[in-house]
């Protein structure tokens, strides 16, 4: 799965952060490699990707990411479990077909799991539907609702209300704006506020 | 026939031969107390013989993968599409190995070969070589060109099983592999298609339990028969319909038994031309090794430990059309490369062509063919 938002990439560099020195990383949906190279860069850590464009393959053998071309949908039963420190998956599970499932198998083959998606509570994304009457079209979102690749839109609390469903514990939630800022008013109202939500999960 | 050869062509081209008098024991338990190799070479081996690519060859093919022989030739080599100066495996920068391997047809030592012992064809004689055998016979060719580390090993099909022999074999001579439409190993399905083109080559009544040769003969309709299957499967059914679909050759049914759509007549052509070009004791041969090959089962059945050993980072390539080696067999590989933390990249292209499509100059192919071996420019360039 191509990532869903190819402009600004705000949660990449919270995952920088978040991740430990070292790590061995799986990106599902890694696009053209760019987190991975990151993580390389600034945290030494190695890893593969799973990608579906051919042509982002070819941008990840350009650059020197390991990049395994695959469909996210058929799952991840190509890995063992725990086979990685981190399973990440940025900005993409709101397009995948079964983005609980894909998240459980996530949580298995990752010690750790984090993932970012665009949150559609975001007041933008209120305002427009609740004065607009129509479905939100916002730079985090910019797909009108018949060409989207996001099937599965969620706010925060959707979010969580899976997450308490099937026994994941959130380690760690943060949200940002598109600026990779964060504000006081977001870490208040971050479900109102915040526009990329970045979560690092477990197997309670 | 070209009036001029194209200018991304290597060119004219001509085989050597290379002879070796140090015996090769077998994986059977034979042992060839000599033998000759036929290989061709392009592009320059640079100073310090860092810039070698070993190509491995498929079931029917050779040691002519580019270029022509003779300005009278009608094809160039097999893999001409990749193989020149400015292409995915580019002449310019790198030194270009393929040869024949041992049971060949085609100039290294096979059934078709004079037995030292008895002075006659080898025929039915001929050890059955396996792929290990042939990846020993390539270390050993590697020896005497003095290339100690491959920049790069490749090989599609029956070669990209090379390629993961190699690895396990010798896995500090290879640098890069490409493994393109192989498998780790034959299934079933596959072994069935061998045995009926084997069955089929045996029982042509000039098969003379191998000697044909003796006979002054050969078992032409059995091995045409055998290329016949063999090519249905390197098709895909979509490509067949949109080839052929039932187009009629002569505009209207016969209601007899010879030719009256094209596909019969495309096939028959494949079959009989082939037969003029391969010797059916090599066409056994080939399709046994391709057969036994199993590197897994020497390491508990488990392709990850086979593959725990190798250093080369890979390129794995299938087609999505490809149901003689499909791509859950490409991914089987990049698997057991997964569990060793190896650097992998897999490419899976959607194609109609089915298995031949590593043959063929197709995008997508050839652009991430391409990435993948534009870093070993920059490594020998540096």
């Amino acid at each position: 799965m191509s990532s869903a938002n190819n402009q600004t990439r705000p949660d990449l560099q919270t995952i920088c952060e978040w991740i430990k020195p070292k790590s061995r990383i799986l990106d599902l949906g890694c696009g053209d490699g760019t987190l991975l190279t990151m993580l390389k860069k600034e945290r030494d850590a190695n890893g593969y990707g799973l990608e579906i464009e051919i042509s982002n393959i070819v941008k990840c053998v350009n650059t020197g990411v390991n990049a395994i071309q695959a469909d996210l949908n058929t799952g991840l039963s190509d890995f063992d479990d725990n086979a990685f420190d981190y399973a990440v998956m940025t900005q993409a599970i709101q397009a995948v077909e079964r983005p609980d499932r894909l998240l459980n198998d996530m949580l298995r083959v990752g010690r750790e799991v984090i993932v970012t998606f665009p949150n559609f509570g975001h007041i933008r994304s209120r305002l427009q539907l609740f004065f607009g009457g129509h479905m939100p079209v916002t730079p985090t979102l910019p797909s009108k609702w018949f060409n989207t690749q996001n099937i599965h839109l969620c706010t925060l609390q959707d979010f969580e209300a899976l997450c308490a469903d099937n026994g994941i514990h959130v380690l760690q939630r943060t949200v940002v704006d598109r600026d990779h800022k964060t504000s006081l008013g977001m870490k208040m109202f971050p479900n109102l506020l915040g526009e990329v939500a970045i979560y690092r999960l477990q197997r309670k | 026939m070209p009036d001029t050869l194209p200018e991304n062509s290597i060119g004219l081209v001509t085989a050597q031969t290379m002879h070796f008098d140090v015996p090769l024991d077998l994986a059977s338990g034979h042992r060839l107390d000599s033998y000759e190799l036929i290989y061709e070479t392009y592009g320059e081996l640079n100073a310090d013989h860092s810039n070698a690519i070993l190509i491995c060859h498929a079931l029917s093919s050779d040691h002519h993968a580019a270029g022509y022989h003779s300005m009278e030739d009608r094809k160039p080599g097999w893999w001409e599409t990749c193989i020149g100066p400015g292409k995915v495996i580019d002449t310019n920068h790198f030194y270009v190995v393929c040869m024949n391997n041992l049971g060949g047809c085609k100039g290294s030592t096979g059934p078709a070969s004079i037995n030292p012992e008895t002075n006659k064809p080898y025929g039915p004689d001929f050890p059955i070589v396996t792929v290990k055998d042939w990846v020993e016979s390539q270390a050993r060719f590697a020896d005497k060109l003095e290339i100690q580390t491959w920049l790069a090993v490749i090989g599609g099909s029956l070669g990209g099983m090379q390629v993961l022999q190699w690895n396990i074999d010798f896995p500090e001579r290879v640098k890069h592999a490409a493994v393109i439409a192989a498998a780790p190993k034959l299934t079933a399905q596959n072994i069935g298609f061998n045995e009926v083109a084997r069955q089929a080559i045996m029982h042509d009544v000039d098969f003379h339990e191998g000697r044909y040769y003796e006979h002054d003969t050969s078992p032409r309709r059995g091995l045409m028969l055998a290329r016949m299957l063999g090519h249905i499967t390197y098709l895909s059914d979509d490509a067949m319909r949109e080839k052929f679909g039932r187009e009629l050759r002569q505009g209207t049914i016969s209601y007899g038994f010879d030719v009256d759509f094209q596909v019969e007549s495309y096939l028959r052509y494949q079959g009989e031309s082939f037969v003029d070009r391969f010797d059916a004791n090599t066409y056994l041969l080939m399709t046994k090794a391709l057969d036994y090959f199993d590197p897994a089962a020497d390491f508990d059945d488990d392709l990850s430990k086979a593959l725990s050993s190798a250093r080369a980072d890979f390129l794995v390539i299938s087609f999505s059309s490809d149901w003689r080696f499909a791509p859950e067999r490409s991914r089987e590989i990049v698997k057991a490369l997964l569990d060793n933390n190896h650097d992998v990249c897999y490419a899976e292209v959607v194609v109609p062509h089915g298995h031949d499509a590593f043959l063929i100059p197709i995008k997508d192919y050839l652009d991430v063919f391409g990435a993948w071996m534009g870093h070993l420019v920059d490594e020998v360039s540096s």
